[in-house]
């Protein structure tokens, strides 16, 4: 029996990092340590460190992360080439 | 045990004894009673099922695909726009290979309004790799839809089965339906066996972007396993003959064996036509029937017959009759009538008409264009 089915692996589609245009950075001083931005990032690129860690080879930089933040701890500012 | 009741509540019956565990439909006229039915037995606890009200017929339809993708077994029921609404996620169904089962009540397709029986609806749906039974009984419908589970869910099939039978002309009339006792059923129909799952602790992703080689050989597959289920659909109905006493198969044939003429019909044109046969066997006429109860897969190979006569109730526009048009090129000779379009009635006396016709080397619309 054959259908579409795939097996999630890290970095399956490439280093999706590279697609990023805003890119997210985290103020650990405001940060609160609620993991929302852990919880939300559809990519699994943030990570449990002692703060959110966050992957910058598959972060795309979607941003949402930093709408999540209910203490506006993450900053979105543009990719510098 | 004899039950006495409409088409309607006895797939609601089938669906409760075959222990389908998640129903979302959507109701519509000629099915709403299967719906009605259903939601009693969830209610009353008599079935152990999820019952999930949905907003429309594609998501009903959606709602069975990831119950299904879940490794549950599902039922939904629907007609006519209601079909026609799910024909997006006919297809995500049959391409995902989830063996779900349901029940389309054949019903014409507006404007004009006509909630009167018409394959049209279905017929529109058979390139969407579901399997596609007719009933021309009651019975058939009660013993089709536990048989479609074993097909369906077969580890050679997996494909999703849709079980047609005629609005009003069965789904509103009562009739005497032969059901075999619960333990019966479970002995029959095993525990679904889901060919691949959405699990968390074996976590996978379906349905994402596949490239023209891989998807070719994705659709390759369904045709493979259609032409498989055709040996399925025959051990099954024998299976079904040894256990209960009612024989099926792709096909049913009556009085064929020395027939010059066959007349080909389906759902409960295929009932009429029984009583025309007889009607024209004593005039001496040597003819015979064959009810096309399976229309995907086609058995070409079970309609090897030097004159066929074939009898439907629906149409493709610049095309003409549609299992006709099917059959062309394979039977030395053949006729076409379409006939009961938008639940017109069609009696055996029509049938033994258009046989006469046939015989004179006419067909067509009936009785429109050939009367």
């Amino acid at each position: 029996m054959k259908t579409a089915i795939s097996y999630p692996t890290e970095g399956a589609m490439g280093k999706t990092g590279t697609w990023r245009v805003f890119r997210p950075s985290i103020d650990i001083g405001k940060c609160i340590k609620c993991w929302r931005c852990w919880i939300f990032c559809p990519d699994a690129a943030i990570s449990k460190g002692e703060y959110p860690v966050i992957d910058y080879e598959y972060c795309k930089g979607c941003g949402i992360c930093a709408n999540e933040c209910p203490v506006n701890a993450i900053e979105m500012g543009r990719e510098e080439k | 045990m004899i039950v006495i009741d409409t088409a309607n509540h006895i797939s609601a019956l089938a669906a409760k004894m075959a222990r389908a565990r998640v129903i979302a439909a959507y109701p519509i006229t000629p099915q709403t009673t299967v719906v009605e039915k259903l939601a009693e037995y969830v209610e009353s606890g008599e079935l152990d099922a999820e019952f999930i009200r949905v907003e429309s017929e594609h998501s009903a339809m959606t709602a069975c695909i990831a119950a299904e993708a879940m490794g549950v077994r599902t039922f939904t029921a629907t007609a006519s726009h209601g079909l026609l609404l799910m024909h997006e996620m006919l297809h995500w169904a049959g391409l995902a290979r989830l063996p779900i089962v349901m029940v389309n009540v054949n019903r014409a397709i507006g404007p004009g309004w006509n909630i009167w029986s018409d394959a049209n609806d279905s017929m529109a749906q058979r390139d969407t790799g579901w399997l596609h039974f007719y009933c021309s009984s009651n019975q058939e419908v009660y013993d089709s839809i536990i048989m479609a589970y074993k097909i369906a869910e077969s580890q050679e099939v997996m494909l999703p089965a849709m079980i047609c039978y005629d609005g009003f002309i069965l789904s509103h009339t009562s009739m005497p339906v032969e059901v075999p006792e619960q333990s019966k059923i479970d002995e029959f129909l095993p525990e679904f066996k889901p060919a691949w799952k959405i699990d968390v602790e074996n976590p996978i992703t379906h349905g994402n972007i596949v490239e023209p080689h891989y998807y070719a050989r994705i659709r390759y597959d369904m045709q493979v396993a259609m032409e498989r289920a055709k040996k399925i659909i025959e051990e099954v109905g024998e299976e079904w003959g040894k256990k209960f006493g009612r024989d099926y198969g792709l096909v049913q044939e009556y009085k064929c064996e020395d027939a010059d003429y066959v007349i080909l019909t389906m759902a409960s044109m295929a009932a009429e036509a029984k009583v025309a046969v007889d009607e024209l066997r004593n005039k001496g006429e040597k003819v015979g029937l064959v009810n096309l109860r399976t229309h995907r897969p086609m058995p070409f190979e079970r309609l090897k017959y030097d004159k066929i006569i074939v009898i439907e109730r629906a149409v493709s526009f610049g095309l003409g009759g549609i299992v006709y048009n099917e059959l062309k090129g394979r039977v030395p000779e053949l006729y076409g009538f379409i006939a009961g379009i938008g639940g017109m009635d069609v009696s055996y006396r029509d049938i033994e008409r258009m046989y006469e016709l046939a015989k004179e080397g006419k067909d067509g619309w009936y009785p429109i264009e050939v009367k």
